[in-house]
């Protein structure tokens, strides 16, 4: 056994326990510790298989900043007392999940059958592009990127953006329409000092609200 | 550079490899846990120095034992774990923090003759060896996925403690963290532009042509702005004052670690000071050349190199301790104004600006116009962002207004 299929047959069990611990576990927050557990899992595969940037990313990324922000919203939101399981938050949810679940095993079976069984070598027939021993993978995927790719990539770049802006006109969405600003706050120079370098938010808070009773 | 898979099929379990490696671990261990040691020691040292007090000085000669005392007194001390504690989580947290911290040093070049274009190699035991732990080809991002990493151990101590000071200190200490890594992940994108790699081993290398020793080093090459980023991102990463908002004791007690005690609080202790000492190696490696300095010897060089790189470092330990003994704390809005509207918008201009620099290197183009329109257009961009952040307050106060007034 080369040290290689060991790594490989390590880090596989990693991501499966993971995986198994994500779905298992009863509290939210070891829910995404096992999800930590399996995308460090994930990025050990990636190691083997030579994609050092992928592996970087899965972790920088995925470990980094997503699950940390899971994180935030379970702890912050208070979802971590236990929820009513009989509930259905979305209507035609689960029933929905059972459809995608098994259309996820349909891929990964097609996925095993194109490749020689179960040892995952590559058919003869499936197109791979076999980068040149030694030059880095981050190379040719800023090449790929940065060339062939480069107007899909900018188009998904400003995408995210314009997510980002709705996200945010979506959640400081102000009620009603937008009045002028009555008279009195104008005198009291409320907004001279709300617009002053340095106030905290919560003294804007206070302020306004006395100006608002003058 | 050796691919990954090659290595690990040739990886031979029998010989002298294998040994180099767990050589390698055990010297980067020991020499990290030793560093912590003198660094709480220096810390404290130069502190009081800088308010008239003496310090440490009963322990040892100067008072340089006394990290170890404490240490010992940590270690019997009780340990408690907190009634509504999430003991699994509770207990594993420390290490969380500690091993990111311990990993992180892995890819710093330590030692080596980079002087005329040597690629700073040494051969013993007739074994090429460079002297550091790995240079993987992704290298200064295992450095971010391992900071990223970080964060875990601090914010699981403060939610799995199950007190409520924790868990905010945790909450501040992890938006804070996650911010800043975004002004320091930009300031790194400009160090790979000038060097053309990730591995550690090439950025230092891409550093040394250059006048007077000195002249080919980032901190020069990049125009300062870079470094100056880094060097605040790092230091609110580290969470070291005057950043210190995540252990602000008139707030939160102690922050994330209230509830921890004995070995446990001690483990991050080591986690905090080590990030320390490994956050000024990778700066001295990414921007001042790393152990890349003038040999004196025919024979050697190695040894000037790790003297050079231990120099660099000591500067920027210094650096931190004098941040603390003089800066005073900033406020939370004040934090995360400076990270997400100065620092990653002025990261990103830069590195805009650098990279119209090399396209003008390519193209041969007029320099200087470059620099003027590129100077000219992060000008008007800052002043379209304060408009759009003035603008924004403004919209807040009149809603504000709507709604109490």
């Amino acid at each position: 056994m080369t040290l290689q299929v060991f790594v490989f047959l390590i880090s596989a069990l990693i991501v499966l326990s993971g995986a198994l611990g994500v779905v298992l576990a009863r509290h939210p927050v070891h829910s995404a510790l096992f999800l930590i557990q399996t995308l460090f899992g994930v990025a050990v595969l990636f190691l083997v298989v030579e994609a050092h940037f992928l592996a970087a990313i899965q972790v920088i990324v995925y470990a980094g900043a997503i699950v940390i922000l899971f994180l935030f919203v379970i702890m912050l939101l208070g979802v971590d007392r236990s929820d009513d399981l009989r509930v259905e938050p979305l209507v035609g949810q689960r029933p929905l999940a059972y459809v995608s679940g098994a259309a996820i095993l349909g891929l990964m079976l097609a996925v095993i059958n194109s490749v020689d069984g179960l040892t995952g070598r590559i058919a003869e027939t499936a197109p791979i592009n076999r980068p040149s021993a030694g030059t880095p993978d981050i190379n040719i995927l800023a090449e790929t990127i940065f060339t062939d790719h480069v107007f899909t990539f900018e188009i998904t770049g400003l995408l995210l953006t314009v997510a980002v802006v709705g996200a945010v006109v979506m959640a400081r969405r102000i009620p009603g329409d937008l009045q002028p600003i009555p008279e009195s706050a104008l005198d009291s120079g409320v907004l001279a000092d709300i617009l002053s370098e340095g106030e905290t938010p919560a003294a804007d808070e206070g302020d306004a609200e006395e100006g608002g009773d003058s | 550079m050796i691919a990954q898979q090659a290595y690990l099929e040739s990886f031979d379990w029998t010989s002298w490899d294998l040994l180099f490696l767990v050589a390698k671990v055990v010297l980067i261990f020991g020499v990290l846990l030793v560093s912590v040691m003198l660094m709480v020691w220096f810390e404290r040292k130069v502190v009081s120095d800088m308010q008239n007090r003496i310090g440490p000085n009963v322990a040892g000669p100067w008072g340089i034992l006394q990290t170890l005392a404490d240490g010992i007194k940590l270690f019997f001390k009780e340990d408690l774990t907190p009634d509504g504690a999430d003991r699994f989580v509770f207990k594993l947290a420390p290490y969380l923090s500690l091993i990111p911290a311990f990993l992180m040093f892995a890819i710093v070049p330590v030692a080596g003759d980079f002087s005329d274009g040597k690629d700073g190699s040494v051969s013993w035991f007739g074994q090429d060896l460079f002297l550091q732990f790995v240079d993987p080809p992704m290298g200064i991002l295992l450095f971010l996925a391992m900071s990223g990493l970080g964060i875990y151990g601090v914010m699981l101590a403060g939610w799995a403690s199950g007190s409520k000071y924790p868990l905010l200190g945790s909450v501040r200490a992890s938006a804070q963290m996650v911010s800043y890594e975004a002004a320091l992940g930009l300031s790194l994108a400009a160090v790979f532009l000038s060097s053309g790699s990730l591995s550690t081993n090439q950025i230092v290398q891409s550093q040394t042509d250059g006048p007077f020793f000195i002249g080919g080093w980032n901190v020069f090459g990049l125009g300062f702005i870079p470094f100056v980023i880094f060097l605040i991102a790092a230091t609110a990463e580290l969470n070291r004052p005057p950043f210190d908002l995540v252990e602000a004791e008139q707030e939160l007690v102690g922050g994330f670690h209230t509830e921890y005690s004995s070995l446990r609080f001690s483990l991050f202790f080591l986690a905090e000071f080590m990030n320390v000492v490994t956050m000024s190696a990778i700066m001295v490696t990414l921007f001042f050349g790393g152990p890349h300095g003038p040999v004196l010897t025919d024979t050697g060089g190695w040894a000037w190199g790790l003297l050079w790189f231990f120099l660099k470092v000591l500067v920027f330990l210094f650096t931190f301790v004098w941040f603390r003994a003089t800066l005073p704390r900033l406020r939370y809005d004040q934090l995360m104004d400076l990270g997400w509207k100065i620092l990653i918008p002025l990261a990103l201009g830069w590195f805009l600006l650098l990279g119209a620099l090399r396209v003008a290197e390519i193209e041969g183009w007029n320099r200087l116009v470059v620099v003027a329109v590129g100077l000219a257009g992060i000008f008007l961009g800052g002043l379209l962002l304060t408009g759009a952040i003035r603008n924004a307050r403004l919209t807040r106060a009149e809603s504000e207004i709507l709604e109490y007034g």
